[in-house]
């Protein structure tokens, strides 16, 4: 076999090599997982009232002054009511945790934190998912870990549980806490 | 039959302009409309990936359709003020034309790189072929060298001239 055929050969086997790294490397890569935009940024702005409060006007600045979870949250969301459990754990545990209720109805969201008690530090109402569109949201729940000064350190898509907690998010928000 | 089919036919016409009414925004032009039509066909919907949010009835496609509108005649933006708006808040997969830098070479002229690849060895291989097609009869046009190699290569042993 002349260098050349063989050069050629092996072209080809390292190009199919590469196919198959490619494919088998993309089934484990979950195409619904977005890279959040917003990562190392830091959270927007907004002037909108606490939840069930229309008067209380919260902003940005109420997040502030120590590392925090913001979870997007709706009572039209499945999802939401499984993960809801979870995040009264991580409240007992002394986890701040802020909510956007998005896109839902007072009532409804006032009720549901009654049923299913309230793990939320305060919840600003995000009716017409203004903050939510600022944020990148496109489906609740998710989780944002924000920094003492408000900026965006992580994002989770979907439901928080005890694996998703101490795989992907403690590490990211104990490493917030030390000084 | 007639008594089936003409409720039946009269409810297809009913359906008709139920679908077209999913939203409807009011244009001042032509123009305008052809250009929020073309916004939202080249706009990813984030949540349902494979569709853009012209067609996608999810919620947040809905919301991005508004949003696109209000920025298009109400702030008055430019296209690529309301791309830009939107890709800050859900990152370059939002657009179905993603931006050429460094992460994207590979997909902007990846296509072409191989395209190139494949020509230069078609033109590799046909050069070859017309080279051996010559046969003996050419032997005035080889080189001092490839009539050496050829001499070489008739001496060598049959097992070996086969590989």
């Amino acid at each position: 076999m002349s260098k050349a055929r063989l050069l050629a050969v092996c072209l080809v086997l390292a190009g199919v090599a590469g196919f198959a790294w490619m494919s088998i490397y993309g089934l484990h890569n979950d195409p619904r997982e977005l890279p959040s935009a917003l990562l190392d940024k830091p959270f927007p702005e907004f002037s909108q009232p606490a939840l069930g409060e229309p008067e209380r006007l919260l902003t940005r600045n109420d997040f502030l002054g120590r590392p925090a979870l913001v979870n997007v949250w709706a009572t039209w969301c499945p999802t939401c009511r499984q993960e809801h459990a979870y995040f009264n754990k991580l409240a007992a545990q002394g986890v701040p945790i802020y909510g956007i209720n998005y896109k839902d109805e007072e009532d409804k969201a006032q009720k549901w934190l009654l049923d299913l008690k309230d793990p939320y530090v305060m919840n600003v109402s995000d009716p017409r998912g203004s903050l939510g569109m600022n944020l990148g949201v496109y489906g609740a729940p998710e989780t944002f870990i924000i920094d003492s000064e408000g900026v965006i350190r992580f994002k989770y898509v979907g439901a928080v549980d005890d694996r998703v907690w101490k795989e992907k998010m403690a590490p990211v928000y104990e490493g917030l806490l030390k000084p | 039959m007639r008594k089936i089919l003409l409720p039946l036919l009269c409810s297809l016409w009913l359906s008709a302009p139920a679908m077209a009414a999913i939203d409807t925004y009011e244009f001042e032009t032509q123009a305008e409309q052809d250009r929020y039509r073309k916004l939202i066909e080249e706009l990813r919907c984030p949540k349902c990936q494979n569709q853009n949010i012209a067609d996608s009835n999810a919620p947040i496609s809905l919301d991005l359709r508004e949003e696109t509108f209000r920025m298009m005649t109400e702030e008055k933006m430019t296209d690529e003020q309301i791309v830009d708006f939107l890709v800050e808040r859900y990152g370059d997969f939002v657009r179905y034309k993603p931006p050429v830098d460094k992460r994207t070479l590979v997909l902007w002229y990846g296509p072409f790189a191989l395209l190139g690849f494949g020509f230069l060895m078609l033109v590799i291989i046909v050069v070859r072929r017309r080279k051996d097609s010559h046969g003996p009869d050419s032997k005035a046009s080889l080189s001092g060298d490839e009539q050496q190699r050829l001499n070489e290569l008739l001496n060598q042993p049959r097992e070996s001239a086969d590989k």
